[in-house]
């Protein structure tokens, strides 16, 4: 007696979720892990918009968004590193690459004793990350630290384990700055790693320099923020010490933005400018450029219109500059080639 | 027809025989089971193929080499299982190092001097400990073990044994030795359980007849009544490395995921099923993918060797039960 | 008595004792183990976990609602799937059996059972998810692969224990070898069998790393079945993996519930064997 009502009672409960849930339309995305704080409180915020569409976004890397967005399992995903020319060629729908906010890289660390900012030259992050800087007390690192007293302990080195965006960035920069990073290791999302610990997801790389004495890690500021953890600053090209923040990373891409490219492809590390943030990026969501399902357009071009204007309100309050004003008039015109 | 099932006449052949045999239920009830049980051989002989064939592109590309080679570098396209197999192998070892001897001590209590209830209790414990998932192990490995590692033990290790190379290099608190401590854990009560069997089986007339002989209690259980059971107690080992070797959440979240060899115990490290974890969703590009899918096949036939070997050891104790010097 | 008399009884008991404190040691693990889920997690374990959904990061007051009810989803289904297809292959290796075929399989469903968990999601994935994406149907493929091959073990062994003489007596009254099968033997192992099904459901349920790509993850109640779907194992992953101190709470109260669930059913399982075999004499 009792097992029957008990099948009873889930084959009624399946059926009541099956109705209940075709009801919405279910937009499955994934990707970087970099712009996942924004991103879920924009998805959470449209289902308040758009009572029936909801998005869910998996944050497993750029890499993967890329690699699922190319064979179709989500309709839509998320990349800190634009699409190369090779893996667009793989698409069947061209994607449309959508920048939708500027994300600074910081140097984040954990020093027992040591609760000051530090101040990382170029040379000494591309020291640290190739393992010729093994220690905390290295002279390129205290050269540029004059007051503050760091330990005679070695670094651990923190990196991306999986394929991720924010790697890209990383290297991307360390490649602009370090000639011997560029020749040794290369920029990519997933490379061979002189090295370190590997941690999956940004989230990854804070929980283990969050919880690992004398690390250093490369995180997306708000995952610093939100969890208290040291930051540093990154000398600019012009020879600025500065920290991530609003100003400094909309700096960055103040320039980028006059000669961006039709296709929105664009790197923006060791930008020029005075105040310009060396390591920043824009992060962009890869859009098929035909999509079959009319629900599925509407609300995803609904959504992008509202990511434009609305969404970017969100974004300063969770540590990501929102983009140029220019740049969004230029993807509003790009709305309109979603077929 | 009142036929024993054990004397049955022998089907005849022809297909009027076969259509006839078809009218009674029996044959319909054979052929119904018989097909589900083929469905386990399709499942098998599928994942086989499928492993091997969407591996093909690695195997083509790299041969055998695939696994001796300790490159691994997506941007470059190269791909070597070596740092893989190695902190596969590493961490099974290290746990068994540790989980045999204080399983095989539990097993020997359990089975030679604890009084009835009391090992039956304690076995019922110990074999709860098998049930719990092993992303559990994991999360408790991450919050709990990486901090004792890294502020005690390892410490420790290095103060006394740091000459020696598996026991020097920078502390991470995450590495092979982490991971192959949960992963003693985790395969302890599969030691204990199956060894406590063995011991069980062993005629006590062992015992009794090295007690009769002057021999001490434990000269008795260590020189008489464990060889007789080695069989099946090395079986239990085979089948706890088998186990470890294809871990993955608790190894995943405390190996420090870094694709090259190192000879200390402290340093971070990767294993198969690490990386499959990790990179699985993410690799772009056809000969990243199907190198993934080439190490998932050598882990498959590697778990298949050791499974085979600990099945035919244990098998062997329990049909013949004894031991051979 | 000699020095090196004394010697050996003392080695002997040390050793003796050495042996005690082990089996103390392992036994004493698993309460730790609870211990440290329930110290960390049970005051996560509210109202509110148990009813609301996933919040973006850094914001309180999310639960894990869809993840309960996800795990249940795939469980359910890859039960559903799985303990019909093992139940019967184990029939027929315990009943129907010749020499060489029924081998065969049983070698085949030992080598399945020998397969890490993670190598069948790949399996699943490329035969599956590659086509028809992720989705809860493609996680519960996973868990009923690993549930087929553990059900037909146990299954055979419970009903192989049963007596040949039931089986004669049923036919020699007349009943047809199914028939007897039916109503005779599978009652009289009926225990077993069932302690086999929830044990193999049991650990089904903790897995986590079949369903990293076939049922993948999801922040809301997701399609239905051919959706990708959230589950308690998954969650607590990437959870526990994650920076933020809520998180981390969430991860410990997933992991409660979790390790719960599991343990009570070994529990129920081993109490339902351990009352014996129905097995007449």
């Amino acid at each position: 007696m009792k097992k029957s009502s008990f099948w009873l009672g889930a084959f009624g409960a399946l059926g009541i979720l099956l109705v209940v849930a075709q009801a919405k339309v279910l937009i499955n995305a994934a990707g970087a892990t970099f712009p996942y704080p924004i991103y879920g409180k924009w998805f959470d915020e449209f289902t308040k918009v758009d009572s029936d569409a909801q998005i869910n976004y998996q944050s497993i890397g750029s890499g993967g968004g890329i690699r699922q967005f190319t064979e179709g399992t989500v309709d839509f995903g998320a990349s800190d590193m634009p699409m190369t020319d090779e893996q667009i060629g793989k698409v069947k729908n061209k994607p449309l690459h959508f920048p939708t906010v500027l994300g600074g890289l910081v140097p984040t660390y954990n020093i027992p004793g040591v609760t000051q900012e530090l101040k990382f030259t170029p040379e000494a992050l591309a020291g640290i990350y190739l393992k010729k800087i093994t220690k905390w007390n290295d002279p390129e690192l205290t050269k540029a630290n004059a007051g503050v007293k760091l330990p005679d302990n070695e670094i651990v080195v923190v990196h991306r384990s999986d394929g991720s965006g924010t790697t890209f960035v990383w290297t991307d920069y360390l490649s602009k700055v370090s000639p011997e990073w560029k020749a040794r290791v290369g920029a990519n999302t997933s490379v061979s790693w002189p090295v370190g610990l590997g941690g999956k997801g940004n989230e990854g790389v804070a929980g283990i320099v969050k919880q690992t004495p004398n690390s250093i890690g490369y995180v997306e500021l708000i995952y610093a923020l939100q969890n208290k953890m040291d930051y540093g600053s990154v000398r600019n090209s012009a020879g600025t010490f500065l920290k991530a923040d609003l100003d400094s990373v909309t700096e960055a891409a103040a320039a980028a933005a006059k000669t961006m490219p039709a296709d929105f492809r664009v790197s923006i590390t060791n930008a020029s400018g005075k105040k310009a943030y060396p390591i920043a990026s824009f992060t962009w969501l890869l859009i098929p450029s035909k999509i079959d399902d009319p629900a599925k357009k509407k609300a995803i071009v609904t959504f992008l219109g509202w990511m434009l204007k609305d969404g970017q309100k969100f974004a300063g309050s969770l540590g990501y500059a929102p983009l140029p004003k220019d740049v969004v008039a230029r993807e509003q015109k790009q709305i309109a080639l979603i077929q | 027809m009142a036929t024993s099932a054990a004397v049955s006449a022998p089907p005849r052949r022809g297909a009027r025989a076969f259509v006839r045999r078809l009218r009674s239920g029996d044959e319909i009830a054979r052929l119904i089971t018989l097909a589900f049980a083929t469905s386990i051989l399709l499942v098998t002989v599928g994942l086989v193929y499928e492993l091997w064939s969407t591996s093909s592109l690695a195997r083509q590309k790299f041969g055998l080499s695939f696994l001796t080679s300790s490159t691994w570098d997506p941007v470059a396209g190269q791909f070597g299982a070596l740092p893989f197999i190695y902190g596969t192998v590493i961490t099974s070892v290290i746990a068994l190092l540790i989980a045999v001897p204080i399983g095989l001590g539990a097993a020997i209590f359990l089975a030679e001097l604890a009084p009835a209830r009391l090992s039956s209790a304690f076995t019922f414990f110990i074999e709860l400990l098998a049930a719990v998932p092993s992303v559990i192990y994991g999360t408790l490995a991450w919050f709990t073990l990486v901090p004792l590692m890294r502020d005690y033990v390892d410490p420790f290790l290095k103060k006394t044994l740091g000459f020696l190379p598996m026991f020097s290099g920078t502390i991470f608190g995450y590495g092979y030795l982490t991971a192959g401590a949960i992963l003693a854990i985790m395969t302890l009560p599969f030691i204990i359980s199956i060894s406590r069997e063995a011991l069980l089986e062993v005629p006590v007339e062992q015992r009794e007849a090295a007690l009769a002989l002057g021999a001490t209690r434990w000269e008795s259980t260590w020189q008489a009544v464990v060889p007789w059971a080695r069989l099946g107690i090395f079986g239990s080992v085979f089948l706890a490395l088998a186990r470890a070797l294809g871990e993955t959440m608790a190894v995943t979240m405390v190996i420090g995921n870094d694709p090259s060899i190192h000879a200390s115990l402290f340093a971070p490290g990767y294993a198969i099923a690490a990386i499959l974890a990790n990179e699985f969703t993410e690799a772009t590009g056809d000969i990243y993918l199907q190198s993934l899918v080439c190490l998932g096949l050598v882990l498959f036939l590697l778990t298949i060797v050791i499974n085979a070997l600990a099945r035919l050891l244990i098998i062997a104790t329990t049909r013949r039960g004894s031991a051979h010097p | 008595m000699t020095l090196r008399n004394r010697w050996r009884k003392t080695l002997s008991y040390f050793m003796l004792s050495l042996t005690g404190v082990c089996a103390v040691v392992a036994v004493s693990l698993l309460f730790l183990i609870l211990g440290i889920l329930v110290y960390n997690g049970w005051q996560s374990v509210d109202w509110n976990f148990f009813t609301k959904l996933p919040k973006p990061p850094g914001e309180t007051g999310s639960g894990m609602a869809n993840a309960i009810v996800g795990s249940l989803e795939i469980v359910l289904l890859a039960t559903i799937m799985g303990l019909p297809v093992g139940f019967m292959a184990g029939v027929y290796l315990s009943e129907f059996g010749g020499k060489t075929f029924a081998f065969l399989i049983r070698y085949m469903a030992d080598l399945l059972n020998g397969v890490p968990s993670i190598v069948i999601g790949i399996f699943v994935w490329t035969v599956v998810v590659r086509r028809y994406h992720f989705s809860a149907i493609a996680g519960a493929v996973a868990l009923a692969l690993i549930l087929i091959p553990i059900t037909a073990r146990s299954t055979e062994q419970f009903m192989s224990m049963v007596p040949q003489t039931l089986r004669e007596g049923a036919l020699a009254l007349g009943a047809s070898k199914w028939r007897a099968i039916a109503t005779v033997v599978v009652p009289a192992a009926y225990r077993g069998i069932a302690t086999g099904m929830i044990l193999g459901v049991a650990r089904i349920s903790g897995e986590t790393a079949p369903l990293l790509f076939t049922s993948l993850n999801n922040q809301f109640w997701g399609g239905g079945l051919s959706d990708q779907t959230a589950s308690l194992p998954v969650m607590v992953y990437t959870h526990a993996m994650a920076p933020y101190d809520d998180w981390h709470r969430q991860a410990w109260a997933a992991g409660l519930v979790l390790l719960f669930g599991v343990l009570l059913a070994n529990i129920a399982a081993r109490l339902i064997l351990s009352r014996g075999i129905a097995v007449q004499k």
